[in-house]
């Protein structure tokens, strides 16, 4: 029962993403996943990634590598971000949001 | 607060390069002798790290029309082209590149760097898409700071990064246009430009070339990478630059498209900046003759690049992945190649190095770029040098590798 509810809530959690973002075949769990897979390689000690991490502050990591791991993102999850969404972009959460809604227009 | 103290991290980084003795990006060139020769520290050093394809520095009938040109029109023209008109022998150059690249218009710039920021940010506007190759030069990335058009960046010279890209944007209205360059300035591979040309065909976006690199150095007559691969007809806009073969200073683009000429009353870098000085101009008519008179330039130019990348590659170091006039040599990190280089100085040849974040993939680079000037004997002298260097710092084996290992040496980054 208490696993059931568990379930619900992540359920819930997904659907209020959809209801904010248009309707997204894909979580954003899922998406979070992905984004700190890329990003594990330039954690700093052992201060965890999560979405309030500060993509170029919070870890070791410069503009050049941000974009080169926003590319792999993109195909990972068939959208394109464009260049100057990039630049607007500061935490792991920011990241996954953007995504999430570029897939949902698709 | 001092205006400069968000470059602390910059200027902490640079310490740490010039606390190896030797500052690679303040180099002094106390006098120039040659194409490939030049007096640093004292010292005549062989020069290896100049842009300098052709050797055409030096041309003697480039400085004659030079110095002729001084004398006949003055050293500068003192201002830009739209606000105090331009020079006939402006109009000539202009004539000439077009007819060298059989397209109709050319428009020349006071460098290369502005014509590529100025051509790409005007050519795409709001509601337009601009695709940009991942390792483009920074006046092309500067350029997408400069235009209100959506800008995306596919993976380097990978079509098929190119044509998800271009899928994506569906039938959103607005034009692409795909940015390319003939040979890449770091590493020296060239574009799979054919590939790249179908994928913009099918998704009708345009093309533009920056042979910056490869004029001169690849195609039948010079043209470049647009050339080589028989393509000339589908590169819509063609940028390239007089300071590097053609041995001055200078940038142009060329093109067919029937309104090109607008351009010269919207792009603020050709128009607020002043014109190219008569001198300039004079060299680079006279440089591009050369070119087109003596195709045994790009022959001199490409057996001395198959002579340094195959002389490096049989000792075992790590090169770009392919032959061209530009040779990108792998070192394990970034104050190794700051070593190597400062050695290679002290050995009397000069390259130039290339650290993150300049280099892709954070590499770091010990940058060649070779010259139809260079002889036999330079060539072996540098090899040899940077063998000795190379076998000191443990970047390659004492003893030469055999033949399979060295064909890793080739491979793709």
């Amino acid at each position: 029962m208490l696993r059931e509810a568990a379930n619900l809530i992540v359920e819930n959690d997904d659907i209020s993403e959809v209801f904010v973002t248009g309707v997204s075949d894909i979580s954003r769990a899922e998406i979070m996943g992905e984004i700190c897979h890329h990003l594990a390689p330039f954690q700093i000690g052992e201060k965890p990634i999560n979405g309030a991490t500060v993509i170029t502050k919070d870890l070791a990591i410069d503009s050049l590598a941000v974009m080169d791991m926003v590319m792999e993102i993109e195909d990972r999850f068939d959208v394109s971000i464009p260049m100057n969404l990039v630049a607007e972009i500061y935490t792991v959460d920011e990241l996954a949001d953007t995504v999430l809604k570029l897939r949902a227009r698709r | 607060m001092g205006l400069l103290d968000r470059y602390a991290g910059l200027v902490e980084l640079y310490g740490e390069v010039r606390a190896t003795g030797a500052d690679p990006f303040q180099i002094r060139m106390e006098r120039v002798l040659s194409p490939t020769e030049a007096i640093i520290n004292g010292k005549k050093t062989l020069l290896v790290g100049t842009n300098n394809y052709f050797g055409l520095t030096f041309d003697q009938s480039c400085m004659d029309a030079a110095i002729e040109a001084i004398r006949a029109e003055g050293t500068g023209t003192t201002g830009s082209r739209i606000a105090n008109g331009s020079y006939s022998e402006h109009v000539a150059l202009e004539e000439e590149i077009a007819a060298f690249y059989g397209k109709k218009h050319c428009m020349v710039f006071t460098t290369g760097y502005q014509a590529n920021l100025g051509i790409i940010s005007n050519l795409v506007g709001a509601e337009d898409f601009l695709l940009i190759d991942a390792d483009s030069h920074a006046s092309i990335y500067d350029a997408c700071k400069q235009t209100q058009a959506e800008v995306v960046r596919f993976k380097h010279n990978d079509p098929a990064s190119l044509d998800a890209r271009l899928r994506r944007l569906g039938d959103k209205p607005g034009n692409r246009l795909v940015v390319l360059e003939g040979i890449y300035s770091m590493l020296g591979d060239s574009a799979p430009l054919k590939e790249f040309v179908e994928v913009c065909r099918k998704h009708k976006a345009y093309v533009l070339i920056d042979e910056a690199h490869s004029l001169g150095a690849l195609g039948d007559h010079g043209l470049g990478l647009c050339e080589k691969e028989g393509v000339l007809d589908d590169c819509h806009y063609i940028v390239g630059t007089f300071s590097k073969t053609l041995g001055a200073i200078g940038g142009y683009c060329v093109s067919n498209d029937p309104d090109f000429d607008v351009l010269r009353v919207t792009t603020r870098s050709y128009m607020f900046t002043a014109s190219l000085p008569p001198s300039i101009v004079a060299s680079v008519r006279q440089a591009l003759k050369v070119v087109i008179a003596h195709p045994e330039l790009r022959t001199h130019l490409w057996d001395n690049v198959g002579t340094l990348y195959e002389g490096l590659k049989a000792k075992g170091f790590v090169l770009g992945p392919e032959h061209g006039p530009v040779v990108g040599v792998h070192l394990p990190d970034k104050m190794m190649a700051i070593g190597f280089w400062r050695a290679l100085l002290d050995a009397g040849v000069y390259v130039n190095v290339a650290i993150p974040p300049a280099t892709p993939n954070g590499v770091s680079l010990l940058r060649c770029s070779v010259s139809a000037a260079h002889t036999r004997e330079q060539l072996d002298f540098m090899i040899e040098v940077m063998t000795g260097i190379g076998r000191q710092m443990g970047v390659i084996p004492a003893t030469p590798p055999v033949a399979s290992q060295a064909r890793v040496a080739g491979s793709k980054h």
